[in-house]
């Protein structure tokens, strides 16, 4: 069986020192110097605990073999040693001061609070990220959400899976490299954790309180992890994609999505068709609503309500985009308006009322929206 | 024996003891976030005496200012200044906007948090709109200050602080009478 | 030995058997049959909770959502973990420990019989209450057994009100049943059973009893907390109104990590009773033990902070958290080389308590070894909230905690019982489950290394083979354990009679009364020899 080989070959390298497992089989040396200085504890940790395992073990097997009744041993009668119970209890002693030094030394380098050379803020959302991009003139930030782009379809087995299954967004961050990025991490409901392993970082996100961890990356690549603290239903497919490219590269990417997002905040002022409507609405909501309402409007109920044929979805319009826009609190319906545009929210609601039998007859425009937010 | 018989009250009496310092841990921890900033807690109102503090003008510490709605919140909230560069000693003013997007009358509360944590003990607030709730009818606007300063004995090394505001809607809390209506 | 029930002749009018039909159990106030209701009961939540682990290993099988949504699966985990720890492994510890105590230290009964009576009788509706909210619109506790605010309060789903009933109800059961034992060993010892005297499964039990009483009551302070969070609109966890969610981390590991020990220094006792018996050896380092499993004990109460590295703390705060920790390997160490000293020129023997017990110091010193690496911090960021840490408890908490008291059902049944279970039978068992055991949790450890996080219903593809490994290995331990219930059945119903002193190697006050003990024991104290003390 080729599992059991990897596995065997895994570990009897392990056992000869060399320091080289199979990838999916140990933590990766991941590509800042604080992941390689994790690595080279965790090998070093590891082996000594090997070490240990191989000695009392052996001594134990030893016994075992040979001091049985079976075998016509005899029991002696001794029940102690203070020799022996010294020395066992100072040696690991030792062993554990010759382990937490590089710990330690490890730690002070991750807590190094000095300058940086680009802020992101990263706040998790049920179950997405944010990443802002802080420049000191504010004008210059930028703001999107990154959310999984693996399909329902791949989950439910209906189709199959591609390469980075759950290890995949619409639109990863992007940060360069050869540059200090502070990470300023936060929530906006319940705790997340942000993580990327190949960059040695990990940190809650909790909302109302800002963690820093920063990262200085080396080699270009494309860097994953995954949410790491229970979040509620979807904490496992809200993954983290970064892009590491270097410094010029990140400097087109960056003006591109900053002119893209003029652009889109620009939706919010045209008229669209009914069609047109229709079709940003069915991708905003693959995007953000499809995980909770279903992609056939259903939901989950209780907990997630269907759309198809709910009073709201078929009812009061400015109801049904009040509750787009401003979510409903305690749940995990979130507030909208702050996450999308008028034309999106437009859309979205647009397609709500026209999809799975659902027949309002009515049009909504990007204006709907912004007269009902700035009627008040 | 008459030991056997106090054994269980005296045990009854720890488990009660124990169920209290359950409760005391909550005053003890804000204690401690107080006093190392732990969480990134910002202390409470600083009165800046100008006898007393020194501008550093040898170094230049950036202040950058984050601004966020905590889930279910639709208002507009930012930071004018985005981030700011200040001597440490030296007193500053940040200005924040903003408007209450909804229909409704909302209560509001601004919860700061400092990263590092490290440098919360020497970020100072004489003025800020989060000792306050703010109460903001439908549609209305606010241009709220927040004046500061870092003291000049933040460790030389540590040149780049974050403070982050983020606004949560405590009208339900507010309503309830659990928390006074500051505002 | 004479393998003859004798009828106890010594008191006279006193002397009563147990009452007929159910109010024997409904009402007894005796220590045995208190005893074994708690075992009973502990039985039957460790099959619910196996239950749900399999829904969980089932889905898990394959990559993608086959047999339940990912609200479910949440479900699955939280209810997993909560009747595991409070409804399988406590329970079995206390009945363990009402069957034994009294009998070990040569006292008649424990001290509180009425209050002993209502702790176990709690403890049915406690779980009711519980597994009732999976039927519930809505659903039950979803939020992870270690049900963080605000998942746990804001975001909750209303059927949160009847889980802090159920986790109050499971305190209240807790502290009374440490009363009892504290008052039971301290007062109620058969004269010249000093402290340094008794065998080390009681001693394991008094310090785990004070622990119980120092920590449940701050478990009830959290919970309560957030039902005042939930229904009262307090702000104890809300940030919004002055609150901080990290607060109630704080608190609840507090609890927590003591809690851990809870679960294990009583199976330390019970490998300490058996390993000797076996060795036909007396323990190595008895003064040491105890004094290891105290220090334990200490430093279970200032490591707490340890399983929040990620939460961000100040640099001194994760030092000093590190390096407590990390002490704590010290007495463990202590112990397990005692273990294996005691093994040492013996003249062993391996029944299935004696195999059990084995695999026990084994497989606990490889979770001990997975602790110890999750105490590095740098590293931690690494396996944090992985299946690294998945693998680590488990290793800790199923072939230590659990192989400790299948140990202690296999060396004590014939007492209970009066019959030997079949060692053909017990060994069978014993080889199922540990395969059954290594072949579930040591692949986590891999999966865990490569990022796999904990919690999640679904997974990607890279760690296919190790899942399924995993998952192949979980029905392999859950049914072996169904097959467990087959031969205490059988031992139970048409075992061979057991002699008294049961084990040629045993010592200690239990195996000097008939094989079934007595419903009424040492009526009279007895005489404490020199070789029935300690070991």
């Amino acid at each position: 069986m080729n599992l059991l080989m990897r596995v065997l070959v895994g570990v009897s390298i392990a056992g000869c020192a060399s320091g080289v497992w199979a990838d999916d089989l140990n933590l990766t040396p991941g590509a800042t110097a604080i992941s390689h200085d994790q690595y080279g504890l965790h090998m070093l940790v590891l082996y000594i605990c090997i070490a240990i395992g191989i000695v009392v073990f052996s001594v134990m097997g030893y016994s075992m073999y040979t001091h049985r009744k079976s075998q016509g041993a005899v029991a002696a009668h001794f029940h102690d040693n203070t020799r022996l119970e010294i020395l066992w209890t100072i040696i690991p002693a030792l062993i554990l001061v010759g382990m937490a030094y590089p710990a330690t030394v490890t730690l002070i380098k991750m807590y190094d609070t000095g300058g940086e050379d680009l802020i992101v803020e990263v706040r998790g959302y049920q179950w997405k990220w944010q990443y802002k991009y802080l420049d000191e003139d504010h004008k210059n930030a930028l703001s999107f959400f990154s959310n999984l782009s693996t399909s329902q379809d791949e989950i439910h087995n209906r189709a199959p899976k591609g390469e980075f299954y759950l290890l995949e967004v619409d639109k990863p961050l992007v940060i360069p490299t050869k540059k200090k990025v502070r990470f300023l991490i936060t929530g906006n409901d319940v705790i997340h954790a942000f993580s990327v392993p190949d960059f040695g970082i990990k940190r809650d996100a909790i909302p109302g309180i800002l963690n820093d961890v920063w990262a200085y990356v080396d080699e270009p690549g494309v860097y994953r992890g995954q949410c790491s603290e229970l979040c509620g239903k979807d904490h496992g497919f809200m993954p983290i994609v970064v892009n590491a490219v270097p410094e010029d590269e990140y400097n087109t990417w960056y003006a591109k999505e900053q002119a893209a997002y003029a652009e889109r905040e620009k939706m919010a002022s045209q008229t669209f068709t009914a069609e047109q409507l229709m079709t940003l609405g069915e991708q905003v909501y693959t995007t953000n609503c499809v995980a909770c309402h279903q992609a056939n409007g259903q939901g989950v109920p209780p907990v997630f309500p269907a759309l198809a044929g709910s009073k709201i979805a078929t009812g009061d319009r400015a109801e049904h985009i009040h509750r787009v826009y401003s979510g409903v609190a305690g749940t995990a319906m979130q507030a909208f308006g702050t996450q999308l545009n008028a034309a999106e929210i437009a859309a979205v609601v647009h397609y709500e009322r026209h999809s799975w039998g659902n027949n309002a007859n009515d049009v909504t425009q990007p204006i709907d929206v912004l007269n009902l937010v700035s009627a008040q | 024996m008459t030991t056997g018989r106090s054994t269980p009250w005296k045990l009854l009496a720890l488990v009660v003891g124990m169920f209290g310092f359950g409760f005391a841990l909550v005053p003890m921890y804000d204690m401690l976030c107080e006093v190392t900033g732990l969480g990134g807690r910002t202390g409470d109102l600083y009165v800046y005496d100008p006898a007393k503090v020194s501008p550093d003008e040898s170094r230049l510490v950036k202040v950058t200012f984050l601004t966020n709605v905590n889930d279910g919140m639709t208002w507009e909230f930012r930071s004018e200044q985005g981030s700011v560069r200040v001597h440490p000693g030296e007193l500053s003013e940040a200005k924040f906007f903003v408007r209450n997007t909804t229909d409704r009358v909302m209560v509001a509360q601004a919860v700061p948090s400092l990263a590092p944590g490290s440098a919360a003990e020497y970020f100072h607030k004489t003025e800020c709109f989060c000792f306050t709730r703010q109460v903001l009818e439908p549609g209305q606007s606010l241009e709220m200050p927040m004046r500061f300063f870092v003291s000049p004995d933040l460790p030389r090394g540590q040149d780049s602080i974050s403070l982050s505001y983020t606004l949560f809607d405590v009208t339900q809390l507010a309503a309830d009478g659990q928390i006074a209506t500051g505002a | 030995m004479s393998a003859v029930i004798e009828h106890h002749d010594d008191h006279g009018d006193h002397d009563h058997g147990p009452a007929k039909g159910i109010t024997r159990w409904l009402f007894t106030t005796n220590h045995k049959d208190i005893g074994t209701l708690y075992l009973w009961f502990s039985f039957t939540m460790f099959l619910i909770g196996g239950c749900l682990a399999l829904v969980i290993r089932a889905e898990l099988f394959q990559p993608g959502l086959q047999f339940v949504d990912p609200a479910f699966f949440n479900q699955m985990t939280t209810n997993h973990g909560l009747i595991m720890v409070f409804g399988a492994i406590m329970p079995a510890m206390v009945g363990l420990a009402n069957w034994l105590i009294p009998m070990m230290i040569g006292a008649p009964d424990m001290a509180l019989p009425r209050l002993n009576n209502l702790s176990f009788w709690i403890l049915p509706f406690a779980f009711g209450l519980l597994i009732s909210t999976l039927f519930m619109e809505g659903g039950g506790p979803n939020f992870g057994w270690t049900f963080y605010a605000p998942l746990s309060t804001t975001y909750a789903p209303s059927t949160v009100t009847f889980f802090i009933f159920g986790v109050h109800m499971m305190g209240a059961s807790s502290i009374m049943g440490s009363i009892n034992i504290i008052a039971t060993i301290l007062n109620m010892r058969a004269p010249g059973m000093t402290l340094m005297k008794m065998p080390l499964f009681v001693w394991t039990w008094l310090i785990t009893a004070y622990l119980l009483l120092a920590v449940m009551p701050v478990l009830a302070g959290v919970v309560t907390m957030m039902l005042f969070d939930v229904h009262f609109h307090t702000s104890f966890f809300n940030a919004a109104g002055g609150g901080d969610p990290v607060m109630f981390q704080h608190i609840f590991w507090f609890f927590g990590h003591p809690e851990v020990y809870i679960m294990i220094l009583p199976a330390f006792g019970v490998v300490s009773q058996i390993i000797p018996t076996f060795a036909r050896k007396p323990l190595f380092g008895y003064d040491s033990m105890v004094y290891a499993v105290a220090s334990i004990a200490f430093l279970s109460f200032i490591v707490w902070a340890h399983h929040m590295f990620t939460v961000g703390m100040p640099l001194a705060g994760q030092l000093f958290f590190m390096y407590a920790t990390m002490l704590i390997a010290v007495p463990t160490g202590v112990k397990v080389f005692n273990w294996v000293a005691t093994m040492w020129r013996g003249s062993m023997t391996f029944e299935t308590p004696m195999l059990f017990s084995i695999a026990f110091v084994i497989l606990f010193t490889i979770g001990g070894f997975s602790g110890l690496m999750l105490a590095m911090t740098p590293v931690d960021f690494r396996y944090q909230d992985t299946y690294f840490v998945v693998a680590h408890f488990h290793y800790v908490l199923v072939p230590g905690s659990l192989f400790g008291i299948i140990a202690a059902v296999y060396y004590w049944l014939p007492k209970w019982c009066g019959r030997m279970y079949d060692e053909s039978l017990g060994k069978l068992h014993f080889w199922l489950s540990f395969i059954g055991v290594n072949v579930t949790f040591f692949p986590q450890h891999f999966s865990g290394l490569a990022g796999m996080p904990r919690r999640v219903p679904d997974y990607a593809l890279q760690f296919a083979d190790f899942n399924m490994l995993s998952s192949i290995g979980a029905f392999i331990f859950g049914f072996s354990q169904v097959f467990f219930l087959f031969v205490v059945i059988k031992t139970i119903r048409s075992g061979k009679p057991a002699t008294a002193r049961v084990w040629d190697g045993a010592h200690g006050l239990e195996w000097t009364v008939p094989s079934p003990a007595p419903y009424h024991t040492f009526t009279h104290p007895p005489v404490v020899t020199e070789a029935e003390a300690h070991s």
